[in-house]
């Protein structure tokens, strides 16, 4: 059998995924019915005339936990490589990799201690 | 019996194609073939997975679930695609119509390469990627930023709200989830999905071993979490939210919305079998493919199960979860099996027992205690 490239693959699925996720919505467009009106384009809020505007300042907890997150997911993406040369690097490699995951751990505590994983 | 009926199939298809177009393209027709069949072969499992859902669910509260529309409500997951192509779309005032547009299918899309790269069978595998579980994951990662684009572009309070919610959530359980592939990929020495199959094929299930076994525990609850199912359906919670970062979107585009989150979950679903259950192996007289679909499903029911059994989690107890208690337990996960792979059999069993279930217990335990002092005094945390 032909072994088809996994590049290709990808490339092709990904154009096919987005013309198959698309054109039902424009036939939908079609063949739904469409009778607008100005209360009905308004945006839900349970029943009662909206207050103010949505875009506003959300609580600064959620940036903390993007900036944490970011710390770790590059950290841990660095694991990876070592992960797949695991068996190769031995007893040292095993050695040298625990210094970098008890670094993770002192800026887990870090972040622990200073309360910047509390949702307050 | 019927071992190789879809890789037949395709030769079939191939020699087909071999007789009418030039031999050049042949190449891109082979890619084509496995490109189309994984979606074709989702969008059924999708209404399949509905149906599983409602009926399961239904039969878990005591009811029957759909049985109207064919036998057993089969035809169900039909009769609603044709209503949701009937509805009408409303998009609201002042919301940003381009998004609006745009996103359900930008977050719909990229689900269906998460198939691409998961076996489905002995030689079964799309796109066979030397770095297929990092492929998953980053693909995977990708709707935290459809989701936040769908939510601040419906201009809703409860859109923004639940689109928040989802990619904290998102983003805090990405970090457990990633750290315990860490542990597979170590023990399989390959990123490859077939080679981590082929790995357990060689050594046993890695579910088997201790630090396998916690591994998927923590791979299952973060997963679940990952899909925004419930008991972390933080993000769409109805009795608070109306329906999170999709209110806004009714008909068809619903429809998508609902689509990349059955099909994200049994995704995740059929990468926990491939990592942790041995992928498409298993006794002989099923074919490879019936063990992965049986595996994949069997780990699905179990995220119905969860859906029907616990309550919702509350936003501060769900990210204290990911980040003080499945965060140290997926770094051990990581270490045990590293000791797993160095010392023999016997001390290698007593070091990951002592490490997962004598220090984990002593940690979360303090960790637990320390949680409870630390919110007892407060109050239910307000939901700005």
């Amino acid at each position: 059998m032909l072994p088809a490239d996994p590049r290709a693959v990808i490339a092709i699925a990904a154009v096919l995924a987005v013309l198959a996720m698309a054109v039902p919505l424009v036939f939908a467009k079609l063949v739904s019915p469409r009778n607008p009106g100005r209360e009905k384009q308004r945006p839900y809020e349970c029943g009662v005339v909206e207050a103010g505007d949505s875009w506003k300042q959300v609580r600064i907890q959620y940036y903390m936990y993007a900036l944490v997150f970011l710390v770790f997911d590059v950290e841990v993406l660095f694991l990876y490589p070592w992960a797949v040369a695991f068996k190769e690097a031995g007893l040292i490699g095993l050695a040298e990799m625990f210094v970098f995951i008890g670094l993770l751990v002192v800026a887990w505590a870090y972040a622990l201690k200073h309360r910047a994983l509390e949702w307050e | 019996m019927g071992e190789t009926l879809f890789l037949d199939l395709k030769d079939f298809a191939l020699a087909v194609a071999a007789a009418l177009l030039p031999g050049g393209l042949l190449a891109s027709v082979s890619a084509l073939i496995s490109a189309g069949a994984v979606l074709v072969v989702a969008p059924v499992t999708m209404m399949f997975l509905t149906w599983v859902e409602r009926k399961g669910v239904g039969r878990f509260q005591d009811r029957y679930g759909p049985n109207r529309v064919g036998p057993f409500g089969v035809l169900q997951p039909i009769a609603d695609g044709i209503k949701m192509i009937l509805k009408e779309d409303i998009i609201p005032d002042g919301s940003d119509r381009l998004l609006h547009n745009i996103m359900p299918v930008l977050a719909a899309a990229p689900v269906f390469l998460l198939f691409l790269v998961l076996p489905f069978g002995r030689g079964m595998v799309a796109a066979d990627l030397n770095v297929g579980v990092l492929f998953f994951l980053c693909i995977s990662s990708m709707q935290s930023p459809m989701i936040i684009s769908a939510g601040l572009g419906a201009r809703s309070k409860y859109s923004v709200l639940g689109s928040m919610r989802a990619v904290v959530q998102v983003l805090s359980y990405e970090i457990p989830m990633v750290i315990v592939i860490v542990a597979v990929v170590m023990t399989a020495g390959s990123m490859s999905t077939s080679e981590i199959v082929a790995a357990q094929v060689r050594d046993g299930w890695f579910v088997l071993t201790p630090w396998g076994a916690f591994g998927f525990i923590v791979f299952l609850i973060a997963a679940t979490a990952e899909a925004n199912r419930s008991p972390f359906d933080m993000s769409e919670a109805e009795s608070e939210l109306v329906a999170g970062f999709h209110t806004e979107y009714s008909g068809f585009k619903f429809a998508l919305f609902q689509m990349a989150e059955f099909l994200s979950a049994f995704a995740s679903a059929g990468l926990a079998a491939t990592l942790f259950l041995g992928g498409w192996q298993g006794p002989g007289f099923l074919p490879s493919w019936a063990w992965f679909g049986a595996k994949a499903l069997g780990v699905y029911f179990v995220l119905v199960w969860f859906r029907a059994t616990l309550p919702r989690f509350r936003i501060d107890q769900l990210l204290a979860l990911a980040w003080k208690f499945l965060f140290p337990l997926s770094l051990l996960v990581v270490v045990a099996a590293a000791a797993w792979y160095f010392m023999p059999l016997l001390p290698a069993l007593v070091t990951n027992l002592v490490l997962l279930v004598g220090g984990y217990g002593l940690l979360s335990s303090w960790i637990l205690s320390e949680f409870i002092r630390m919110n007892a005094p407060r109050a239910v945390p307000d939901a700005r």
